[in-house]
């Protein structure tokens, strides 16, 4: 025995011990990773012995292997053996060894229940101690269960060194198993009355954990912990408490009363920042509990912590202040100063939380004052990501609640006309959209706005010119649109009009281009009428010869959008020019293009819209024919449940009190808004009875005021005259207070007392038109998006001119489904085609499958065949997969495939980030002879009322001999039902749907349909992904649902060879060409 | 207040001691460090020792060429956090002998056996330094006479 023990050791002694392993380690920095492998090989061997200290040896390496990120999880048994040896020296290995490598999945720790219970009740204190130590990393519900006892006994353990742990260790375990929550508690409680203070503090620690989670069954306990907070003198124990008194205040509101002193003394007295934090949060989380006085405390206490110049301090004192903001925003706002001071901080996360913070402060009086700081600030800073933080930070600051704090509106504009000044900003698109809303809805800006905006268009150059600037030129689209739409404020349109057609235009991207020429078109209408007025009518003929000159360059785009609407305009306007020459007066008519204005609409604006008298929208037009009438009743019923009869009356009743509490809360919601102007006459009269509303000054922009202060940037000019502004405003004020006319203003919510001039009493230069009608339900109307897969079967087929005659085409897979599901052989192919490939696919369907094409070009896209077979789930994204299967049908080896699809405005192809909007994708594979294989691209299609087409064409590398570089055209048709989800839908959710009344109704009828009836529905079900409800006889009633939510709803009826359909959807554009599209498929047949 | 984990890394972005107090898979652990390691070591020096983290918060100072890494709930005290840091920093120090790195890397597992007398799952045990060096003390003591035993046996 003994020369085992004598013979081990000097075994040992050759053995790597841990300070070797990691030297060894620091010496192979080139090829750590191989000698690595080889101690652990050693390790392995040395764990093979039997000599304790060799395993326990090896286990210790191992542990530091593991930290290094090396997988040592089958050694877990050995660890086991370690922690099993009578030993501390290797047991206090063994363990630290579980407690790093083991959790709740490792198997062997079921084995350890035994050895660690015997641990627990060694007669040495250190051998519980390390059992406890390890046991808190590494507990399981069983262990957990199995050991709950033990531990609790260890509680009350004698020696304090235990105790302590025991009780720490409690609160894993009941974590782990709740049950031993309850027998434990007694004794819990107990240990807080302990007389060595760190059981105490263990104590206090575990009971603030578990009222944290349940404050309500500890509310017993706080006379208890109010007498430990008096009396303690450890901070840490103090923190705890607090954070327990934190917990239980908002249970037991007369605690804050008894807790506002001690914690008061608390701030006062304390030294240490971290009590001193805690005391100021809980005071604050719980402030309405705790009188007003010790909050202005806390905010004079944070000041001094924000004051401070260690950076931690500053940055806990922010964030502690944002909490306060949340609930008593004028407290905060005394210290805006040292606020905006802290944005000059170095350090970003401390800007960044005082740029939260300003968010919450700005009132009417201080935003312009506050943006101007930031505006400096956009200057300053230094990189982009701050920089476009602080960008957006302006614009949200800005624009939050409908432009609550935006007085004048000429000062939003210029900020924004500065902003597009930033070098490099991503956010083009939001200051775009931030342009368009406000010329949209304050009417009284768009003299400046058109102004400003055609400035921008003349020195679109300067944002354009570099090409990391390229985010900005989004603004262009927004200046384009203001200065077409709103073209009769232009002051010189001539020049406006030029700037849009210059050749340059055309290197922007191309849904700005197509704004450009819709609205050069828009700002040409205008140009006309001014210039037909005069006598000379060569100016006007000039115009259109200008028009003629510039806009070929647009109609060769290569952008779709861009060309069509080109086209389209210089077709109209040649004709106008035969007019002009003929000496035709055509402005008039011109105009009438573009007639009547853009109004932002509720979403649900059309509800509002009273039904005209005598007009019944659910009585037919043309009387369906009577045969079919009789036959039908059954389901005819379904569809006429919704006529006023018996459903509306119920309907209303239901929503009329919602629609009476709603209406309420609006008025109450437009009285108290300044800037609410009032749609109709009708409807200002139900306001009238409201005064104040009707009474707000509106100032009307003084435009003699010089708009240009030479040597100041736009925008701070508006703050000197909004000061001249208010002061007037204040003096006429008092005068009418004089007068004591004082009118008090109903439903304007409470009069804040705040120096000379409140935040009601500064009345905006200008009105936003606000929309506030039901806004949020807009959101689920149409922002809730869902992600699709379309699968598009795009089987092309590339040959060689004499061989084409030789390959046939091969069936896919997807259509033999369809030909078994169909049992109509014939007829398969063309239906196939027209369901989604178009046009150009039905001519090609019509070709027998056996015979040769004729091909006349090398290569050739066959046929671009269309198989939607859409996923839609409710989920995020309006993303659309479209799955392309390539397929070889050459015998050369095909490679560097690259997809590229022309996107349009509605749809675009989801390219990497980096890449530009008309680079291709690669397909990420190669095709051998006679290999298929799919591919799948997103597109992200915004609205899906509309069929469409998108051009695209695949480049790739033909192999022969030497490589050749080839094309091929596509195209994908989106068609209008491949939006929609077979969806099945129940007959009484079908009927009550229809009631609702929402829906729109429009039919179809079809002739000479020869097939059965379930042949037909069938077909409508495959082609069109719709589900029957319910079927009569020779009647049905099918529905479907489009990825948008959009509700279809079909009556289908046939009587002989005519079939009519009666469908209802909520979108009447998407169901007309759904109804387009079913029409077509029935018409090939 | 019971911490999620604590980290010790060097300035290269190298792990020199981890503590788990909430099980999570290998997987896991690793991403998370690398994740911490490299934002943490991204942040000019002058920047304060808060970061906001998933759900988390995370308390990090730098001492010398080691950061202390430390991840809080929400509700947690920052400020106590640190001193906790700190307070462990002082131990390694008071038992080392001005530590430093190195001694981290060679003594391990002492460096755990201190963490683990201060620390137990997350939360502080013993808030006197004096308590904690004691109990190491003894227990190397206990560990020495039985390696010594061995020898003599």
């Amino acid at each position: 025995m003994a020369l085992k023990i004598v013979k081990g050791s000097i075994d040992r002694m050759f053995d790597k011990n841990l300070q070797d392993l990691v030297r060894g380690i620091r010496n192979h920095k080139e090829d750590e990773a191989k000698y690595i492998s080889t101690c652990i090989d050693e390790i392995k061997q040395e764990l093979k012995q039997d000599n304790i200290a060799v395993k326990a040896n090896a286990v210790c390496k191992l542990t530091y292997l593991q930290m290094l990120g090396y997988d040592v999880s089958w050694a877990a048994f050995n660890i086991v053996e370690v922690m099993s040896s009578s030993k501390f020296t290797y047991k206090r290995i063994g363990y630290l060894a579980a407690s790093q490598c083991f959790h709740e999945s490792t198997d062997v720790i079921m084995l350890t229940t035994n050895q660690i219970r015997k641990d627990l009740s060694s007669p040495n204190q250190y051998d519980t101690g390390v059992a406890l130590t390890g046991l808190s990393c590494f507990v399981t519900p069983d262990l957990a269960r199995d050991l709950a006892n033990d531990i609790m006994t260890l509680m009350s353990h004698t020696k304090p060194y235990i105790r302590k742990k025991a009780v720490l260790i409690m609160y894993k375990v009941f974590l782990k198993y709740p049950e031993s929550l309850r027998p434990a508690f007694p004794r819990l409680k107990e240990k807080l009355e302990d007389p060595d203070p760190g059981v105490q503090s263990a104590a206090v620690n575990v009971i603030c954990e578990l009222a944290r989670r349940n404050p309500k069954n500890y509310l017993s306990l706080a006379p208890l912990f109010f007498k430990l907070m008096t009396s303690s003198t450890n901070n840490w124990v103090l923190i705890k408490i607090i954070k327990l008194f934190g917990a239980l205040t908002p249970l037991e509101p007369r605690l804050g009363k008894k807790l506002i002193e001690p914690l008061t003394n608390l701030i006062h007295s304390t030294s240490a920042m971290s009590l001193l934090y805690e005391c100021v949060n809980t005071v604050i989380a719980g402030q309405y509990w705790f009188s007003v006085g010790s909050k202005e405390l806390c905010v004079q206490k944070l000041r001094i912590l924000i004051e401070d110049s260690d950076q931690n301090l500053k940055y806990l004192g922010l964030l502690a202040m944002s909490k306060i903001l949340k609930t008593h925003p004028k407290s905060v706002q005394s210290h805006k100063d040292l606020i905006l001071q802290c944005l000059d901080d170095k350090d970003e996360s401390i800007r960044l939380r005082a740029l939260d913070l300003l968010y919450g402060m700005v009132s009417k009086k201080n935003l312009m004052e506050i943006v101007k700081k930031l505006m400096l600030h956009v200057d300053k800073a230094e990189g982009t990501t701050y920089r476009d933080e602080l960008l957006t930070k302006i614009i949200d600051i800005c624009s939050q609640s409908n432009y609550q704090y935006i007085t004048n509106f000429e000062w939003y504009i210029s900020i924004l006309v500065e902003l597009t000044r930033l070098e490099g900003t991503r956010h083009g698109h939001l200051i775009a959209s931030q342009m368009l809303d406000v010329a949209i809805r304050v009417k009284a800006i768009r003299v400046f706005a058109v102004a400003q905006m055609a400035t921008l268009l003349d020195n679109a150059h300067l944002l354009t010119g570099n090409m990391q600037r390229n985010g900005i030129c989004e603004v262009l689209y927004a200046a384009a649109w203001i200065c077409g739409e709103f073209s009769e404020h232009l002051e010189n349109p001539m020049q406006t009009l030029e700037a849009m057609l210059r050749p340059k235009v055309a290197t922007l991207p191309g849904h700005i281009q197509a704004v450009y020429v819709q609205n050069a078109a828009k700002l040409f209408a205008t140009i006309l009428k001014s210039q037909e007025g005069n006598t000379d009518s060569t100016a006007a003929q000039d115009t259109s010869q200008l028009m003629i000159d510039r806009l070929p360059l647009f109609v060769q785009s290569a952008n779709l959008e861009v060309q069509e609407r080109a086209s389209c305009i210089l077709q109209l306007v040649k004709y106008i020019q035969k007019l002009q020459q003929k000496d035709v007066e055509v402005a008039e008519e011109v105009n009438a293009l573009f007639a009547g204005e853009l109004n932002p609409v509720a979403p649900k604006a059309q509800k509002k819209v009273p039904v005209p008298e005598g007009l019944d929208l659910d009585a037919w037009i043309n009387e369906p024919p009577s045969e079919s009438e009789s036959e039908d009743e059954q389901p005819k019923a379904i569809f006429a449940k919704e006529e006023p009869k018996h459903s509306r009356p119920r309907h209303t009743e239901v929503d009329e009190k919602e629609l009476a509490r709603r209406r309420e809360a609006r008025k109450q919601e437009q009285a108290n808004n300044p800037f609410y102007i009032k749609a109709s006459p009708s409807s200002q009269k139900v306001y009238q009875d409201a005064p104040g509303v009707e009474h707000i000054p509106v100032v009307q922009i003084d435009l003699s005021v010089p708009l240009k202060v030479p040597g100041l940037p736009m925008s701070d000019q508006y703050v000197k005259l909004e000061e001249e502004r208010r002061q007037k405003e204040r003096a006429e004020k008092k005068k009418k207070e004089k007068k004591k006319r004082k009118e008090k203003r109903s439903g304007r919510g409470k009069k804040h007392d705040s120096g000379p001039e409140s935040e009601e009493d500064i009345t905006p230069a200008h009105q936003v038109d606000i929309v506030t009608e039901e806004m949020p339900e807009v959101k689920e109307n149409h922002s809730s998006k869902f992600s699709n897969i379309f699968f598009l079967h795009l089987l092309f087929w590339v040959c060689d001119d004499k061989k084409s005659s030789k390959h046939k085409k091969k069936k896919q897979k997807k259509e033999k489904e369809e030909k078994e599901k169909k049992k109509k052989k014939k007829h398969h192919h063309h239906h196939h085609h027209s369901d989604g490939g178009g046009e150009e696919s039905v001519q090609n369907g019509t070709v027998e499958e056996e015979e040769p094409l004729p091909v006349s070009l090398s290569h050739r896209l066959i046929n671009p065949q269309v198989v939607y077979d859409i996923q839609g789930n409710l989920q995020d994204g309006s993303q659309v997969v479209v799955s392309v299967i390539f397929e070889n049908k050459c015998d050369s080896f095909l490679k560097s495939m690259e997809f590229n699809v022309l996107d349009s405005l509605n749809s675009k192809l989801q390219r990497p980030e980096g890449s530009g909007p008309h680079d291709g994708l690669t397909v990420p594979f190669q095709l051998p002879p006679g290999v298929s294989n799919e591919a799948r691209f997103v597109f992200t299609v915004q609205s899906i009322v509309m069929p469409q087409k998108l051009k695209g064409t695949l480049t790739f590398i033909v192999k022969v001999d030497s490589s050749t570089h080839e094309k091929l055209d596509f195209k994908l048709h989106f068609t209008c039902t491949s939006y929609l989800i077979t969806t099945p839908c129940y007959s009484d959710a079908f009927a009550k749907l229809l009631e609702s009344g929402d829906l729109k109704g429009s039919s179809v009828r079809l002739e000479g349909v020869n097939m059965p009836f379930h042949h037909l529905l069938a077909r409508i079900c495959f082609h069109h992904h719709f589900s029957i409800v319910e079927r009569i006889d020779s009647c049905a009633s099918m529905y479907s649902r489009s990825i948008q939510g959009h509700h279809v709803c079909l009556l289908v009826k046939t009587s002989g060879q005519t079939v009519s359909i009666d469908a209802k959807c909520d979108e009447p554009t998407l169901l007309g060409n759904v109804l387009d599209e079913i029409k077509q498929t029935f018409s090939q047949c | 207040m019971f911490f999620s984990f604590m980290l010790l890394f060097s300035r290269q972005g190298k792990l020199r001691l981890q503590k788990w107090y909430v099980p999570l898979s290998d997987k896991e652990k690793k991403k998370i460090t690398r994740e911490l390691v490299q934002t943490v070591l991204a942040r000019k020096p002058k920047m304060c020792s808060f970061l906001e983290w998933r759900d988390l918060k995370i308390v990090y100072k730098r001492y010398a060429s080691l950061y202390f890494c430390c991840a809080i709930e929400d509700q947690d005290n920052e400020l106590i956090t640190l001193e906790i840091i700190h307070r462990y920093v002082e131990l390694l120090d008071k038992y080392f002998g001005s530590v430093c790195e190195l001694d981290i890397i060679f003594n391990f597992e002492k460096a755990y056996f201190i963490l683990d007398e201060f620390l137990l799952g997350g939360e502080a045990q013993e808030t006197s330094k004096k308590n904690v060096l004691k109990a190491i003390e003894q227990a190397d003591l206990l560990q020495e006479e039985k390696i010594l035993k061995v020898y003599i046996n």
